[in-house]
């Protein structure tokens, strides 16, 4: 699923009299607030209007996060086998590789933030809503792996819908083992932050993303553990417009601080050094 | 042999059967001197989650163990086996207390999955689910873990992590419910038969696949057919597994533990 699907194009100009003619507009998913898709991708794709931070690119995340040139890619050509043979998996797996250009959900590697040496791990929600299976968890497991023996810190950016069903209880496996892997990498004294952006749910909030030393979010995105849906079902109730927002988990303890997009490489960057990753490859 | 045969399908409706044991039948059965201990230190208890301490063929053990109902009443209280974040955390406490005092811990899982709802959101489902699997895999003591009937999911292993998991014969282990499956792949959640072959959840897929080391037989009429047999069943397998993990170094046991764990996952490379 792709942001060109959840900002749906609309012909229909509203109320904005500065757009021009035929100027090709995005809806807000959250604020349902038509703006101009000039504006919308001068932002880095958060909304002019309520200031919800959209879906990013492994390739736009990279960009805006990693030192130019710095970006060394693990696991390149890591994929799925479909363990379960699983109705209409491998064909799906398939269209969204020539779609995305990406082998699956994650991209795992080694970068610098503003000269500070650090293993990043980059989820896209554009292929499978970045649900993990075992590549995902394999390149995630082996990405904690590799930062432990360099003796690097750990920087995440979480989105997930959950455990990828198309594995079956394989996927599930790679919640454990992903957060025993963050488990080693903790106990050699290392630093791993998270940041979760939109959306971070289902099995993927119940391992590695919950368990940073510190916890950032991206705002008015996405977190939770079940999906909004299933609990109305549960409940019978329709719920409150900011519940599972980013706001709404901080202000129920599980986010430390919620950070804008155009400020994230510079906060990651002074939360480095202030656990004394000063300089490429020192600790 | 012929229980060998039974579909996943069979299995499922036979896990269902309100006649199943529960942890309400296994506990006497299995351990002595049973002494319940409640909450998480940090807002309740949660009686989705039972834990407590117990003698197993005379050694101290604790028991974490999810309970079903045998019926409205019981499921009320214990809110059909679906526990919120205070009974992982229970359980995340009484696992401590267990390496403090080295004793092994046995889990007993029977779960649908951790509870889906506002307050279960609200108080971190997702982080104590993780927060269970992180802290289970370094903890310095053996961890056995069995599946008496549905395993659902996060809520299950997040009793999950341990040095050995079995499964009693006919019990099942999904990463989402055959019905959650067959509504997202057929939009219909009415062929959540046809799910639950598709997604292999039986005792044999777990032991091909690396998630389980053991199978525990059950009477042919499944473990409601005889409750004490199954029982005994469960019983000598726990003292043997206890008994052998006892006898490693604990830096070996939570080695194996993690690579138990490394190695599961199918994928290739170019």
């Amino acid at each position: 699923m792709g942001l060109e699907d959840l900002f749906k194009n609309v012909t229909k100009r509203f109320n904005d009299e500065e757009l021009p003619e035929n100027e090709p507009t995005v809806k807000c998913p959250r604020c349902q607030q038509v703006v101009p898709e000039s504006r919308f991708q001068e932002l880095n794709k958060v909304c002019p209007n309520c200031n919800y931070h959209g879906r990013l690119r492994a390739t736009e995340r990279l960009r805006l996060t990693a030192d130019k040139g710095s970006f060394v890619e693990y696991d390149t050509e890591m994929q799925t086998v479909d363990p379960l043979n699983f109705p209409g998996y491998a064909k799906k797996v398939e269209s969204l590789q020539e779609l995305t250009g990406l082998k699956d959900a994650v991209v795992t590697g080694e970068c610098t933030i503003k000269g500070s040496r650090t293993v990043l791990i980059v989820m896209d929600s554009h292929f499978m809503m970045a649900s993990m299976g075992s590549v995902v968890g394999e390149k995630i497991t082996r990405a904690f792996e590799t930062a432990t023996k360099k003796g690097l810190p750990v920087v995440a950016f979480t989105a997930s819908g959950g455990a990828r069903m198309q594995e079956g209880i394989l996927s599930l496996m790679q919640m454990a083992k992903t957060s025993g892997a963050v488990a080693k990498h903790s106990e050699a004294g290392l630093l791993y932050m998270t940041v979760l952006t939109d959306p971070t749910t289902g099995g993927v909030t119940a391992s590695f993303a919950s368990l940073g030393d510190i916890i950032l979010a991206e705002p008015k995105i996405l977190i939770g553990f079940a999906g909004r849906r299933v609990i109305e079902g549960t409940i019978k109730q329709r719920l409150p417009g900011n519940f599972q927002l980013a706001e709404f988990m901080q202000e129920k303890g599980f986010v430390d601080m919620i950070v804008e997009r155009r400020s994230m490489r510079s906060v990651l960057s002074h939360l480095l050094k202030l656990h004394g990753y000063e300089k490429e490859g020192t600790n | 042999m012929e229980q060998q045969q039974r579909s996943a399908w069979e299995r499922q409706l036979l896990i269902r059967d309100k006649n199943r044991p529960t942890v309400h039948d296994y506990i006497p059965r299995i351990f002595t001197d049973f002494y319940e201990m409640h909450g998480d230190r940090g807002y309740g208890d949660d009686g989705a989650l039972i834990g407590g301490i117990g003698r197993l063929d005379g050694l101290p053990v604790t028991i974490l163990a999810q309970v079903k109902g045998r019926n409205l009443q019981e499921n009320k209280k214990s809110n059909f086996a679906m526990p919120h974040p205070e009974g992982y955390r229970k359980a995340l406490r009484l696992a401590h207390q267990a390496e403090k005092f080295h004793r092994p811990v046995i889990c007993l899982i029977d779960t649908p999955g951790a509870f889906c709802g506002v307050e279960a959101e609200e108080r971190g489902q997702g982080e104590a689910i993780a927060r269970n699997m992180m802290e289970f895999m370094m903890l310095k003591t053996p961890i056995i873990s069995v599946v008496l009937g549905e395993a659902g999911s996060g809520g299950a292993l997040a009793l999950g992590v341990c040095d050995e998991l079995a499964m009693l014969e006919n019990a099942l282990y999904s990463v989402i419910s055959p019905r959650g499956c067959a509504s997202i792949l057929w939009k219909d959640a009415s062929r959540e038969q046809d799910a639950c072959e598709v997604l292999q959840i039986t005792a044999e897929d777990m032991l091909r696949f690396g998630v389980a080391e053991a199978i525990i037989p059950e009477p042919f009429g499944g473990a409601q057919e005889d409750i004490d047999k199954i029982s005994e069943n469960l019983k000598e397998y726990l003292v043997k597994t206890t008994t052998e993990k006892l006898q490693k170094d604990l830096d070996v046991l939570q080695k194996e533990r993690y690579t138990k764990f490394r190695k599961i996952g199918v994928f290739q490379e170019q």
